[in-house]
């Protein structure tokens, strides 16, 4: 009984990571139809952002909720501003110039802070004891903190003007501009929100990841596969697709060990687009792209 | 006279978007080497039909039977690789290549190279695409696009053809050169033509098909159906 | 005559190609000989891609997947069969016969292919990871170790027939070119085909080319395992030149770097990709001895500035160039003769 709870919360903490991850990449593709290979760094540059403040003295509390996601928010502005502006309506060069991109975080990073981090921050929150068994505190947490973000995601989209003005934009962004909702603002709120939202992501997992310059590679290869396979909704798709692909991932973890884990979440999203090509929830690439 | 054969059949077929019944059991005959127009309203259902024919789209249920084969959902290639010649509403071309490699892969699909390269000349002769054979077509004018299209459609020597408004956006002249290729096409094979254009319809026309909300309205001859006032009520929205 | 894009213009470069080889020994240093057959694997990579890519329309980021499945297969089968030509078919076979499984889930799935380009990143990252936890010595293919993530051991080619007759570097290397030769001119034969003239319509539009009748997802299964065994050829000749592969062949860098060469080169063109990738490579060859700036960061900016900037690539764009001078003088002699005329005409 015991380990049947302790197993069912490491899955699920293996879910609400892979959403957590996911989340960033999944508002600004559902919004946008950008896939920001660099998605993965501003995960890393997140981390780092909550490494170098600690370092400095900085509250541990304060720098993954305030400071990790601020900064990377603005980066993500920079980023819009510069580079994914011109590249709207051509998906395969915004592949390759997100990619461009992370390559240079990756080499600026390791150029100012070396190929490794000495850096080790131990998990806040200690253990929580189930019987017999123990589970990290700092993963309850965090699982938590995903059920909340998603429900603040939720909320913001449902229910606020702005929330209104994105999904009009997101449905159809030559209506929306035809009454006067500027879509190039909407897009550059949106990108920095989506990084905003990886940076935070990125900051949090430190305690449990530590950080490297290319520690966001292994991020961006689940996340974009959670974001397809999800679909074109971005909390319904998200959510769905971190249960499907993190529960297999959990469980063949837990009988075979990591590497066949993450093999097995690879065989169940090929497996899942090829039964539904659109995603869980709906129409993203249709053959006619 | 013999009655020809039925060469493309619809059972029943309907096409379903959510709650929208674009097709609504449609039974459709068409006989070997006749030359059938499909009118009607935006929204009739006619393309929708269409592409249940080409095999765009897959039908919600029913049946689209050639030449005694069932085709229901059948990828688009195999259909074509019936021998059936495929136009649609928007202009599908190769916009990167030139006008004669555009006709070159077409009449390549059901021949060598030697027979391919002759199919190709005197396609582009029949057309009058002499001037713009080495044109890349993404360059070309709307009208013109078209008519490489056609010449697409015609290099593969179909027994079949399907056109979706090969008119649409054309001058008055190219009009009417399509209508006299149309004609000519007719005589060695059966054609389906979806059109909004009037008088071209009643330049090709023989027996023609009234698409309503998703339904045959009425099928008879131009003139029938223009005398006809609930036909007229149809396409003007009010008696006269 | 225009030699640009014809098969003549290819057999033109081969030319060039062999007269290369055959200068070199005498230009060049013994290492850099040795250098040069690594960087003959890796244009024949891009070689490979430039195919997929350029003239398939099917990107693929994770094209070093098939890269190193070949330079694994060889160095497993070397050990193995204990002769080197065989251990190359294996090889090319290993990796067409993987992307033609991976390839039918995504073309006969109806996904769309930029699915494709990612999840080839995927695999090649997973692969990576795989062979880098391979370190025990229980991970072997028959008497083949596959070492951990200080890889294996790949045996140096050999005279068909005779096992024990190692080539010496030298030989390697004229071998090495001789093979890429054959590629190249194989390449540009097969995008005169048939099948070449399908895939590029493919490329152009899927749905005119599924409408001409054309079962256009078996011939993208084809080109793509086409590709991919070329890829792993190259892995092969990879490996050979320092006989040792690593998983580094599936790494992120490798794969992007793959990318870099057929952007930068010019992804339209077949020559373009393999110049791009010796020039690229000695370049950073020269930039990672120094420490100042990081090659990651000097090949991002890369990326993205040709990108954004010089989308076509290097080659097409200096012969672009060359076309449109050559059309302005033409022009200009027309407007003359017109001119000329006008004046007998009223004189």
């Amino acid at each position: 009984m015991d380990l049947l709870f302790s197993l069912a919360l490491q899955i699920l903490y293996g879910i609400a990571n892979l959403a957590l991850i996911s989340l960033g990449l999944a508002i600004v593709f559902g919004m946008m139809r950008v896939i920001n290979l660099a998605h993965g760094e501003f995960l890393m540059l997140g981390g780092y952002t909550v490494v170098v403040a600690t370092n400095n003295g900085v509250n541990l509390w304060f720098a993954m909720l305030v400071l990790a996601p601020l900064v990377v928010g603005l980066i993500g502005l920079i980023v819009e501003r510069c580079l994914i502006q011109w590249l709207y309506g051509r998906m395969i060069d915004t592949l390759l110039a997100t990619w461009g991109l992370s390559l240079l975080f990756i080499g600026i990073i390791t150029s100012i802070f070396g190929a490794s981090t000495s850096t080790v921050i131990s998990p806040p929150l200690g253990t929580v004891t189930i019987g017999e068994y123990t589970s990290s505190g700092y993963e309850l947490f965090l699982i938590f903190v995903v059920i909340i973000l998603l429900a603040l995601v939720y909320l913001t989209l449902k229910f606020t003007s702005l929330g209104l003005v994105a999904r009009a934009t997101m449905q159809n962004s030559d209506m929306s501009a035809c009454l006067g909702i500027s879509t190039s603002k909407i897009y550059m709120v949106t990108f920095s929100l989506g990084a905003a939202v990886s940076g935070l992501a990125g900051g949090l997992l430190v305690p449990i990841t530590g950080v490297l310059p290319n520690i966001g590679v292994i991020y961006i290869a689940k996340a974009f596969i959670t974001v397809i396979s999800g679909g074109s909704a971005i909390l319904a798709g998200t959510t769905s697709a971190s249960v499907l692909l993190g529960g297999v991932n959990g469980i063949m973890s837990y009988i075979t060990g990591p590497t066949f884990g993450e093999v097995a979440l690879l065989f169940a999203a090929i497996i899942l687009l090829r039964l539904m090509p659109t995603g869980i929830t709906g129409r993203f690439f249709r053959k006619s792209q | 006279m013999a009655r020809r054969e039925v060469v493309v059949e619809t059972r029943n077929l309907s096409m379903h978007f959510g709650g929208v019944r674009a097709v609504d059991n449609v039974d459709f005959e068409l006989r070997e080497k006749e030359l059938r127009c499909l009118i009607g309203p935006n929204g009739a259902g006619k393309s929708t039909f269409f592409k249940c024919l080409t095999g765009q789209l897959r039908p919600t249920s029913g049946d689209v039977v050639i030449r005694d084969i069932i085709m229901t959902g059948r990828e688009s290639h195999e259909i074509a690789s019936l021998g059936v010649g495929i136009k649609t509403q928007v202009p599908n071309l190769f916009d990167g290549l030139t006008a004669v490699e555009n006709l070159w892969l077409s009449s390549r699909r059901w021949h060598g190279d030697r027979r391919a390269n002759t199919l190709v000349k005197e396609t582009i002769d029949r057309l009058e695409l002499g001037e713009i054979r080495s044109s890349i077509v993404g360059s070309l004018a709307h009208g013109q696009r078209q008519m490489v299209e056609l010449g697409m459609v015609v290099a593969a020597e179909p027994w079949l053809v399907l056109l979706d408004e090969p008119a649409a956006g054309m001058t008055e002249e190219e009009t009417f050169k399509t209508a006299e290729l149309v004609r000519e096409i007719n005589k060695t094979s059966a054609l389906i033509v979806v059109e909004h254009d009037m008088n071209f319809i009643r330049a090709i026309s023989d027996i023609v098909t009234l698409f309503h909300q998703g339904s045959i309205f009425m099928e008879d001859k131009m003139d029938v159906i223009s005398a006809d006032p609930n036909a007229r009520e149809i396409y003007l929205g009010h008696k006269t | 005559m225009r030699l640009y894009g014809t098969f003549n213009g290819t057999l033109v470069i081969a030319g060039f190609a062999i007269l290369f080889t055959l200068i070199a020994p005498s230009i060049f240093q013994f290492f850099t000989i040795i250098t040069l057959t690594q960087v003959i694997g890796l244009s024949i990579l891009a070689l490979s891609l430039a195919l997929v890519w350029g003239f398939g329309g099917i990107l693929c980021f994770g094209q070093s997947a098939f890269f190193g499945i070949g330079a694994y297969a060889y160095s497993v089968a070397a050990v193995n069969i204990g002769g080197s030509t065989g251990s190359i078919f294996i090889a090319i076979l290993a990796a067409a016969v993987f992307a033609a499984i991976l390839g039918y889930f995504v073309f006969y799935g109806k996904v769309s292919d930029v699915y494709l380009a990612v999840i080839t990143l995927t695999v090649s990252l997973i692969l990576y990871s795989l062979m880098r936890r391979t370190s025990g010595p229980e991970y072997k293919i028959g008497n083949a170790l596959l070492g951990g993530f200080n890889g294996t051991g790949s045996a140096p080619l050999n005279m068909p027939g005779d096992g024990s007759a190692m080539l010496f570097p030298m030989q390697t290397f004229y071998v090495s070119m001789a093979i890429l030769v054959i590629a190249y001119v194989f390449t540009g034969w097969l995008v005169t085909t048939k099948f070449g003239r399908v895939c590029v319509s493919i490329r152009e539009n899927e749905v005119r080319t599924e409408l001409l009748g054309y079962d256009t997802r078996l011939y993208k299964l084809c080109l793509f395992s086409i590709s991919a065994g070329i890829a792993g050829l190259g892995g092969v000749l990879f490996c050979v030149g320092v006989t040792r592969v690593t998983p580094d062949v599936f790494s992120l860098g490798q794969s992007a770097l793959a990318i870099i060469w057929v952007i930068v080169g010019g992804r339209m063109t077949l020559i373009g990709p393999i110049l791009a990738t010796f020039v690229l490579y000695f370049l950073t060859s020269s930039l990672g001895s120094q420490q100042i700036l990081n090659a990651n960061l000097v090949l991002g900016i890369i990326l993205v500035v040709f990108v954004l900037l010089v989308p076509n690539g290097v080659v097409p764009t200096i012969m672009n160039w060359f076309e449109r001078r050559r059309t302005k003088r033409y022009e200009r002699q027309k407007e003359r003769r017109m001119k000329l005329r006008k004046h007998r005409a009223i004189g």
